[in-house]
């Protein structure tokens, strides 16, 4: 069950989709405008409910599935939000509401009506580690959803038949741009995150695990989108071949995010 | 525009209790082009024309919208004659200098909800020759607009006019009817745009120039295309062509050679094989780093070997691809017609009751109007049979008499007001006519709306 801010959330999420949706059909200003505003109100919304369990539990809500999934929600549209003002391009807004939406109504049903029990303080440098980790993970989630639609978006035009939702797609020029942008967003916020992990577990053992999988997953995770970064401004791979190879890698970071986390690691079992 | 009032009850309604839109026209459905232009009227020639149509007692507001299509005058009748179109007609065979013979089964005339409904046919593209057009939409507004600075409209046509151009905002937000491309040029350009995006800065090479390409260079360059060249077989004749499309002319020996730059390839070359080949377009591509490529072959035979589909990052699109798109844009358009319609119902339904609620005022004033001249003759001959009262007591029955008309007329203007049901109001509205020989009173005849 979502706290009242959870909620005020999801029902800012769900409007600001329909909102993108019709913005796909009539694209006027004050509709974009007002989806953008739908959306940033869903987000600090979404930031009220995730403090109110940070009160709770004392700490960034990363110790139970719950959390840690409102999290990576909460950072998806953040770093949506970025890019669209900065790219200045709403026309995927539709695509990632909706996932927004649907995350979060399954997460409203998946909630726990309790507060998790508190875990153990280990300080803020943690705190910081695990939250630019899942900005990380939120980043190449986006970017995974553009790439989706830029494969889609590249197989109707060159099937020659495009649909009544065809020509509502934003382009594929925008899609690989907006990509490569949310894996920049992501690659920096990994490079922090790995950062900022090492030194803790720096201070706290007096040792650095490298040999742990899922520092050796993550370390994958960093060459393989260098590698899509690199591969989408080369010829022969930009465009369709390249955002085949950001969805593949996003493969790798639900590897890490889930298999890696429950069953391999030593030190990153958290929930 | 200025924003029209309607709150001013129309002369017609106040002398007969009819409010009706009256409508002769003649559209590409009716009559050819030779016959269009002779009746097509200039922005001046429509302004006079509704200017000389009131000061001629033949309407009390009028609009004329003449497009390339067509020509058509609204009006409200000064009076309510049911021969107001045949007036109309007159009129305009006059203006023009045509024969009446030569109009025979070219014009229609609908009068009343039928001339809104065409009204707002037109206003959402259902009556242009290209389904679900925009560009009427903006006639019309530029019509209607120019008639109300002018000061021919009044807010029976205001009312009409403003309800058509909501109802073509709202087919066209709400409906796909004018949504996709339906002309092989423009099919190409937004093509194009689902692949660039912002066409602006992009560059464009053409090759050869048939119509369909310029009509492409057109829309390329609505959009902002940065960079336009142009190769022909004859350079004079590419150096014109790039002259007229505002672009740069290179020699057909260099074709190869420039190939490397555009993002967006038209041709349109008269030849017997492809003129450009799966490998100079693979080398281009290589050349550009591997960026799209949008490639649109007009040409027929071929200009690009069609092999060339399966390059990487190319996309290319020739005659018949853009031509079955637009077949598939005009069956998906037709499929939106019933969700126009019912737009339009919806609009002609607020217009009917805006109409039926004027025409409720109306009629209690004409009764009032009857009852007070009834109470005047009786006063006049009873009280002049009683010589003894005062002049108080003569005021004082005045008074009463006064008050017995508004405390009759009272209840049935309230139940005018609440009539839930439209139809069931203006049934009574002309019930209560009929009854009270109102529309015989006013020597006029004839009912309130053609349409009804």
């Amino acid at each position: 069950m979502l706290n009242h801010m959870g909620y005020v959330s999801l029902a800012l999420y769900a409007a600001s989709f329909l909102v993108y949706a019709r913005l796909l059909y009539a694209p006027k200003i004050w509709l974009g405008r007002l989806a953008t505003l739908l959306l940033a109100g869903g987000i600090v919304a979404h930031y009220f409910a995730l403090l109110e369990r940070s009160m709770g539990t004392h700490t960034v809500p990363y110790d139970d599935l719950y959390g840690s999934m409102s999290l990576f929600a909460w950072l998806l549209g953040l770093t949506y939000l970025g890019l669209e003002l900065f790219h200045r391009q709403r026309s995927v807004g539709a695509f990632v509401t909706l996932l927004l939406f649907a995350w979060m109504a399954i997460l409203g049903w998946l909630a726990p009506h309790e507060m998790p029990s508190l875990p153990p303080a280990r300080g803020p440098l943690f705190a910081f580690h695990v939250t630019l980790n899942t900005w990380a993970y939120a980043a190449f989630a986006l970017s995974f959803v553009l790439s989706i639609v830029y494969l889609v978006q590249d197989r109707v035009l060159r099937s020659h038949r495009p649909g009544a939702a065809f020509w509502r797609f934003p382009a594929l020029d925008v899609l690989d741009r907006m990509s490569r942008s949310s894996v920049f967003v992501g690659l920096a916020a990994l490079a922090f995150g790995v950062a900022s992990g090492l030194v803790w577990e720096h201070r706290l053992t007096g040792m650095y695990a490298w040999g742990d999988p899922k520092v050796i997953v993550t370390l994958l995770i960093v060459g393989v989108y260098i590698a899509y970064l690199f591969l989408s401004r080369t010829s022969g791979w930009r465009g369709a071949r390249a955002a085949r190879i950001c969805t593949l890698n996003f493969a790798i970071v639900l590897f890490s995010y889930t298999l890696v986390n429950l069953y391999l690691t030593r030190f990153h079992r958290f929930f | 525009m200025a924003i029209a009032s309607n709150t001013k009850t129309p002369a017609a309604s106040r002398a007969t209790g009819g409010i009706r839109v009256a409508l002769i026209g003649c559209s590409h459905r009716t009559a050819p082009v030779e016959l269009r232009e002779r009746v097509a009227f200039t922005a001046e020639q429509a302004l006079d024309a509704a200017g000389e149509l009131r000061r001629r007692g033949i309407l009390e507001e009028a609009v004329v919208l003449s497009t390339c299509n067509r020509s058509e005058l609204y009006g409200v009748p000064a009076a309510t004659d049911s021969a107001v179109t045949e007036e109309m007609e007159e009129f305009l065979t006059s203006f023009h200098g045509i024969s009446r013979t030569e109009l025979d089964g070219r014009l229609y005339r609908w009068e009343g909800t039928d001339a809104v409904r065409h009204l707002y046919r037109v206003a959402a593209g259902l009556d242009s020759m290209l389904l679900g057009e925009a560009e009427i939409l903006g006639q019309l507004r530029t019509a209607y607009g120019q008639a109300l600075d002018h000061g021919s409209t009044g807010p029976v046509l205001n009312r009409a006019f403003q309800g058509a151009l909501e109802v073509g905002k709202r087919v066209r937000a709400e409906t796909e009817v004018g949504a996709r491309p339906m002309s092989v040029a423009l099919a190409g350009t937004k093509l194009a745009e689902r692949v660039f995006g912002n066409l602006k800065g992009h560059a464009a090479l053409i090759v050869g120039a048939g119509a369909v390409a310029e009509q492409v260079v057109e829309h390329l360059r609505s959009r902002g295309i940065g960079n336009l060249r142009v190769v022909n077989r004859s350079h004079d004749h590419a150096t014109e062509l790039a002259q007229r499309m505002g672009g740069e002319a290179v020699r057909w020996e260099l074709l190869e050679k420039v190939l490397a730059a555009p993002d967006i390839i038209v041709t349109s070359v008269s030849s017997t094989g492809p003129v450009l080949t799966r490998e100079m377009l693979d080398r281009s591509i290589a050349a550009r780093g591997g960026r799209p490529v949008f490639v649109v072959d007009l040409g027929v035979p071929r200009n690009v070997a069609p092999e060339s589909a399966g390059l990487y990052n190319l996309y290319l699109y020739n005659i018949d691809d853009l031509g079955e798109i637009v077949e598939q844009n005009k069956r998906a358009r037709e499929a939106e017609i019933p969700r126009v319609e019912a737009i339009i119902i919806e609009h002609i339904a607020k217009f009917e009751a805006w109409r039926a609620a004027l025409q409720a005022g109306s009629i209690v004033e004409d009764l009032r109007g009857r009852f007070r001249k009834h109470r005047e003759v009786l006063l006049r001959e009873r009280l002049a049979e009683m010589k003894d009262l005062s002049p108080e007591e003569r005021q004082r029955l005045s008074s009463i008499t006064e008050e017995l008309i508004e405390r009759v007329l009272d209840e049935p203007a309230e139940r005018l007001r609440n009539a839930r049901e439209m139809r069931g109001r203006l049934g009574a509205i002309e019930a209560l006519r009929h009854l009270f020989g109102i529309d015989r009173d006013s020597g006029k005849g004839g009912k309130g709306g053609g349409g009804e």
